[in-house]
């Protein structure tokens, strides 16, 4: 350790400091003495991106309150937009669309930024929900480079409302260790079988009505989407059937595949691709009868507490460098070809997050009418309660 | 005479308007909307109908596994808090005594969130059971099942059976033993005629407590039961923040209301004739 003049040592900073915060000395001898008031000068006026982008642009508040969906984000990108302009971010996360619109239903949610999958949006506007968007807050959204199939749901009679995030498939994961010489199932009747028998106690399904509902009605060959009486009734008795074999009922599955205690589980692409990565022995299959195709968009509620920061989350998450970082962290696709471009080829030739055409043709978006059916709620109701 | 009444009021006004406000208020909402109809895209709609109410046969196996595993919750926390309760009370020096009560509460500092996670975690495959089965003891499931979700209850909520019973025990005169002693009577009769029915005030309130608060749970069963082991309250939580029939879920709980009322009224019935007529079995 040096004891030059120009700069000081470890012992000699700590001990300034220990002068400075006794009292002992003013705080400008110790700026001085110690260097910190030149440096903070200097680093404050030739570097502005170090100082808070919330000074520059005027406020936008000390947090930003997300509604979104398990293992969808990755941590660091909030706080590198936290310690840029301030504002902290609070997730919350949730296991299906209904339980996100019965919170804004319910009134006082607190949300500034929410993430409603294509099929639900419609009904939101409808419900006067949520805030049509002001896209020159958003100059990091480039309509003309998004693919129209997963972003015009955000687009209601010609108003944007909500900019796209993901797209990704409803699938289901199985870890391979567990098959004991069965052949890979490829199917949703598989699925289910392998549920009433050799998976006993070992599947999941989400705790979520399009899904669940919508994958026991493609046992039968009928639509993901189906609000007939006759077949959702069918779909009601084989879902009573396969509950005593079910491990849970959760949206939150990854923990349970992770510690081995599942075997199988409905699931969505990011969290196939991030089981698969982590346990190869993990498969995403994409049922051949078909099943969900999705797109998730950022949307505001109206009354947002923190409308600026949203504005400033959301543009801030749809640059492309970070969006490119959250794809790499989470999984899921996106539709912006200015990301595709920055991505690694071996995951732009990822067969879970880009399934074969034959398999994607197969799939349905969800449909608008399946969040306000009052018979797939009940269903779904009577179906956990039983 | 007229001043006292005056000062009387003044002094009941908050709590009365807090009762009113929170508790009488809330309650005629969730009547009145009970005999209403869900809306189209869900929430409310005004309406005067008994369908919710003939509907409720939908959701019996949920209070069917209310009224098994809450009493039974009950009981088995009442079985280790007693014996606990009278350590803590009688055979403890006062110096332990504050240290042990402070353990007792010491969960307490921890959101029962946190805490349920750790059970999750400890009932899980990786956790008792491959302890179980390293010891060549078998492998059995316990997480989401109902044993796992009653492990979780006793453990939530064996302080509030534990307290009651300690200050009943703690209170109790310690010459009515040792009369009971000189008179002749060996430990385990004294305990039986004098200490056990001395304590009921405290095992009454104990019961109480837990069973009432049992009755409405929904996180535990919500996260060691895993979507499979279904209280009331998950029935509730779904009716309200899943499927949003607010009309039908407002029927559900009117009628756990009166499920609730119908126990302990006949609970308070039965502990008063146990207690040999005595008023003094009350919520503290």
């Amino acid at each position: 350790m040096t004891d030059r003049n120009d700069f000081l040592s470890r012992e000699k900073f700590m001990a300034e400091l220990w002068r400075y915060k006794k009292g002992s000395v003013t705080r400008r001898h110790f700026l001085g003495v110690t260097g910190l008031g030149v440096a903070a000068g200097v680093l404050g006026t030739a570097m502005p991106g170090l100082r808070s982008a919330a000074h520059a642009q005027g406020s936008i508040g000390d947090r930003v309150v997300v509604a979104s969906w398990p293992n969808y984000h990755d941590p660091a990108n909030f706080d590198a937009f936290s310690s840029e302009t301030g504002a902290a971010v609070d997730l919350n996360v949730f296991g299906s669309n209904e339980e996100m619109l019965a919170k804004l239903q319910a009134g006082g949610s607190g949300w500034d930024v929410f993430v409603p999958t294509n099929y639900t949006i419609t009904t939101y506007v409808e419900e006067d929900l949520i805030e049509p968007l002001d896209l020159s807050l958003l100059p990091n959204y480039d309509p003309a480079s998004f693919d129209p199939r997963f972003a015009d749901a955000g687009t209601v009679n010609g108003v944007v409302y909500a900019v796209p995030r993901n797209w990704g498939t409803t699938g289901f994961v199985v870890n391979t260790a567990n098959l004991g010489g069965l052949p890979k199932p490829t199917t949703w009747k598989e699925f289910w079988d392998m549920t009433k028998a050799e998976f006993s106690g070992r599947t999941m399904v989400h705790d979520y009505q399009l899904t669940t509902i919508g994958n026991a009605l493609k046992y039968f060959g009928y639509s993901f989407n189906s609000i007939d009486p006759a077949e959702l009734a069918e779909a009601e008795k084989l879902l009573l059937e396969v509950k005593p074999h079910l491990f849970g009922i959760t949206s939150d599955y990854q923990p349970s595949m992770r510690s081995g205690d599942a075997w199988m589980s409905i699931a969505w692409t990011g969290d196939g691709l991030q089981l698969h990565r982590d346990m190869p022995e993990i498969d995403y299959v994409l049922g051949k009868e078909g099943g969900e195709l999705w797109s998730d968009f950022f949307a505001i509620p109206k009354g947002a507490p923190h409308r600026d920061a949203a504005y400033a989350l959301i543009n801030y998450l749809l640059a492309p460098d970070v969006n490119a970082k959250e794809v790499m962290f989470h999984g899921y696709p996106v539709a912006d070809a200015r990301v595709n471009t920055i991505l690694p080829a071996e995951m732009l030739n990822d067969p879970i997050m880009y399934p074969a055409a034959e398999l994607l043709d197969a799939l349905e978006f969800g449909a608008a009418v399946t969040l306000t059916d009052p018979n797939r709620a009940e269903l779904m109701a009577r179906f956990k309660s039983a | 005479m007229q001043r006292q009444t005056l000062k009387t009021w003044l002094f009941l006004a908050p709590a009365g308007a807090w009762f009113l406000c929170m508790l009488v208020l809330p309650l005629v909402v969730v009547f009145v909307f009970s005999f209403g109809e869900r809306g189209a895209a869900g929430g409310y709609v005004p309406a005067f109908t008994f369908d919710n109410f003939l509907n409720l046969g939908a959701r019996w196996a949920a209070f069917k596994n209310t009224l098994t595993l809450a009493p039974t919750g009950t009981l088995i926390c009442l079985l280790i808090a007693y014996p606990l309760a009278y350590f803590l009370a009688l055979k403890t020096s006062p110096r332990w005594r504050t240290l042990l009560l402070i353990l007792v509460i010491v969960p307490f500092w921890t959101s029962i969130l946190i805490r349920s996670y750790a059970w999750i975690y400890l009932l899980g495959g990786q956790g008792i059971p491959s302890l179980l089965n390293a010891l060549g003891l078998g492998n059995p499931r316990l997480i989401n099942t109902p044993f796992a979700v009653l492990v979780g209850i006793v453990y939530g909520y064996l302080p509030l059976m534990v307290f009651p019973i300690y200050v009943a025990l703690e209170r109790l005169d310690k010459r009515l033993l040792e009369a009971s002693s000189d008179l002749g009577s060996p430990p385990w009769r004294s305990f039986l005629q004098v200490t056990l029915p001395l304590s009921m005030p405290g095992v009454a309130t104990g019961c109480m407590l837990v069973f009432i608060l049992l009755m409405g749970e929904f996180l535990i069963p919500a996260m060691l039961g895993g979507g499979k082991v279904f209280f009331i309250g998950n029935a509730l939580v779904d009716l309200f923040l899943q499927s949003r029939n607010w009309a039908f879920g407002s029927a559900v709980a009117v009628a756990l209301v009166l499920v609730m009322l119908v126990t302990v009224a006949a609970y308070l019935r039965l502990t008063r004739r146990w207690a040999g007529g005595r008023d003094d079995v009350s919520l503290m």
